[in-house]
């Protein structure tokens, strides 16, 4: 290979003093960084020039600490990184401030990448060459890299605080518009200044992940809240109980379709008698026989009546003609209404219905003996239905509150997360922010 | 990867032996007195001399080996851009096809293109509005940034002059598979070159610079 002359093989950091306060400044870009802010007096310094021109000197005392040494090596994704600098942006929401950190990664063959930090979340952000969508801030959603990210906040962001190299100028009181949509554990993030737009991609991570990467120790907190981004941990769980329970509700339906298919519904049975009871209560009379066919299988009696202030007690025995079985069943109708001063009242049912478990088929014959008040000289008519195997409906419904009770137990944290996280942005359901319009 | 012929011939200025990696090199700078030589025919010219321009922290340096779009390529030249947002080089590529590509590495965001001539009607870049949308060889880009910048520095051979140091004006356009257009206002009509961002590994380069401690 042809050798170039006048090239050092090794290139090493450059070394400066700050021309605010004398301390020595190492510029570890090698060129890249546009701007440095003096870690000791916080002087804002034109890195591209070879004097280091002061552009901004910062009046207030440094106050921000840096959860990540400016300088520490950490290893990432296989690659070394440097973090050089880090600056504090700040959101205002309704007269609340809103900080995280930013810091600047610098690798001399993959250049720049991003950590931020907030309350203890963190994300690894990359700058992306590419533009998802023309014009942030009115595309919502945004489809990018087979995702759909939706629009969570918008607002102006301002550097408070910077320290260390950026690529990029940097002054204290700039200013841009961030839009942020999410498809955790990613955020797709739009700044825009006057001249340009630059979009980035961040993804959720761990922070003991990046503590262990970085040297961050003791330093690192806690995850306060719910991040913007942030997996919701029990879409897992509850994706899982979803699935069962969608399997349990398909095979419930199938059994209920095939119930009803193979139910026959037959009327076996209808008859219309009186009870008088001037003639004595305690007469007994039976039907005509009537067939049950098919399996072993219910057996539904609905008793109908024309009570008035009045009841009835129905002492029924279905009895198979050839083996002498019988079913016994006591059944009480009655019904009253009238009027008081709460206003009108009723009390009980004219009809009655019941319904008899798995019934061998024969042929069968009912004996019914009804009872009544004998002070009351009204006759009462009634009519009875037999039906042989009806449909269970109630079974299905027990079963579907069986299998939706857990369901919905593990759907609630799941979608109380999502909630906690909404809250945070411009689209919180009970709108703690006036505005959801961006400009 | 076959490197042109190379012809060898001596600066006007100091007598070093001046190579060229490509034979159809316009101009190139000498080693020792980093005299800047613009060829006609035969005979060198010296126009200049190049000030030892700024570091810009670049892996990339002259004699570099790479891949793109499966040829390989080898940086021969360099023209280095001064901007109010910083520097970037664009790095003379010279492609086993023949042609030349241009390797910018712009805060290590790594991009290609190649000049794309025939197009007409190409507008000046200072005229240009942000998000623009213009279609080149059946590609569509919105202008992302207009910027001007001033050649601060060559070295190595070029296929065109630079010795003029006037601000020119450069636009940049994007779209959202990650393809880029550059619009050169340093002549009249402007130059196109079209290409896409890459990744730093996936061009394979060879023979980097190496940096201390890493």
């Amino acid at each position: 290979m042809v050798a170039t002359a006048g090239t050092p093989v090794k290139t090493k950091a450059a070394g400066f003093n700050c021309p605010g306060c004398g301390a020595s400044l190492t510029l570890s870009t090698a060129g890249w960084s546009v701007t440095i802010a003096c870690p000791t007096c916080g002087a804002v310094l034109d890195a591209q020039d070879p004097n280091l021109r002061i552009l901004q000197r910062q009046t207030d005392r440094i106050t921000v600490q840096p959860r990540i040494a400016m300088g520490t090596r950490g290893n990432w994704k296989g690659l070394p990184w440097d973090v050089v600098g880090c600056q504090q942006v700040t959101i205002t929401v309704e007269g609340t401030d809103y900080s995280w950190m930013e810091y600047v990664c610098f690798n001399p063959f993959h250049g720049f990448m991003y950590l931020t930090e907030y309350q203890g979340h963190w994300n690894v952000v990359e700058k992306l060459k590419r533009r998802p969508v023309e014009d942030a801030g009115t595309t919502d959603p945004i489809r990018f890299n087979g995702l759909t990210f939706k629009h969570f906040q918008s607002a102006s962001a301002v550097t408070t605080f910077a320290l260390g190299e950026f690529p990029w100028e940097v002054n204290i009181g700039d200013t841009v518009r961030a839009h942020d949509y999410i498809s955790p554990p990613y955020m797709l993030s739009a700044e825009s200044t006057d001249a340009e737009t630059t979009w980035s991609l961040g993804a959720y991570t761990d922070g003991k992940a990046l503590a262990r990467a970085f040297n961050i120790g003791g330093n690192l907190r806690s995850p306060v809240g719910v991040f913007a981004n942030e997996p919701n941990p029990h879409i897992a769980s509850a994706s899982t109980v979803g699935r069962t329970f969608r399997y349990m509700f398909l095979a419930l339906v199938v059994m209920l379709v095939a119930n009803v298919a193979m139910a026959r519904k037959d009327t076996v049975f209808t008859g219309q008698f009186n009870f008088d009871r001037s003639k004595g209560d305690t007469i007994a009379l039976v039907t005509d026989p009537f067939e049950l066919k098919g399996r072993d299988s219910n057996v539904d009696v609905r008793i109908e009546t024309d009570l008035e202030n009045d009841w009835m007690y129905l002492n029924l025995a279905f009895i198979e003609e050839t083996s002498g079985q019988a079913l016994d069943v006591g059944r009480q109708v009655s019904y009253y209404h009238g009027q008081d001063s709460d206003g009108s009242w009723r009390e009980g049912s004219r009809n009655d219905h019941f319904r008899l478990g798995a019934v061998p088929s024969g042929k069968y014959i009912l004996r019914v003996a009804p009872e009544g008040d004998n002070l009351s000289t009204q006759p009462v008519h009634y009519k009875l239905t037999v039906k042989r195997d009806v449909p269970q409906y109630l079974f299905y419904f027990l079963a579907f509150l069986a299998l939706a009770i857990p369901a919905m137990f593990s759907y609630a944290p799941k979608a109380s997360f999502e909630q906690r996280r909404w809250a945070e942005s411009d689209h919180a359901p009970v709108s703690s922010s006036s505005d959801d319009d961006d400009e | 990867m076959t490197v042109p012929a190379t012809g060898s011939t001596a600066c006007p200025n100091c007598g070093a032996p001046v190579r060229f990696r490509w034979a159809q090199a316009v101009q190139t700078t000498c080693d020792f007195c980093k005299s800047l030589l613009v060829r006609h025919g035969l005979d060198l010219e010296k126009v200049g001399t190049q000030a030892e321009f700024p570091q810009t922290g670049s892996p990339i340096q002259l004699g570099v080996e790479g891949t793109w779009r499966q040829r390989n390529f080898m940086v021969v030249g360099r023209v280095s851009y001064q901007w109010q947002g910083g520097r970037w080089n664009e790095w003379h590529c010279r492609v086993s096809d023949g042609t030349s590509a241009w390797l910018s590495d712009a805060q290590l965001e790594y991009a290609m293109t190649a000049q794309l001539e025939g197009e007409r009607d190409l507008p000046n870049p200072q005229t240009l509005n942000v998000n623009k949308k213009f279609q080149w060889a059946g590609v569509t880009y919105r202008v992302a940034n207009i910027t001007a910048a001033v050649y601060i520095g060559t070295e190595g051979e070029l296929p065109f002059t630079t010795y003029d140091k006037a601000e020119y004006w450069f636009a940049d356009l994007q779209n959202s598979d990650g393809k880029l257009a550059t619009l050169d206002g340093s002549e009249s009509p402007p130059l196109l070159y079209v290409g896409e961002y890459v990744e730093f590994n996936d061009l394979a380069l060879k023979g980097l610079r190496e940096f201390e401690g890493w």
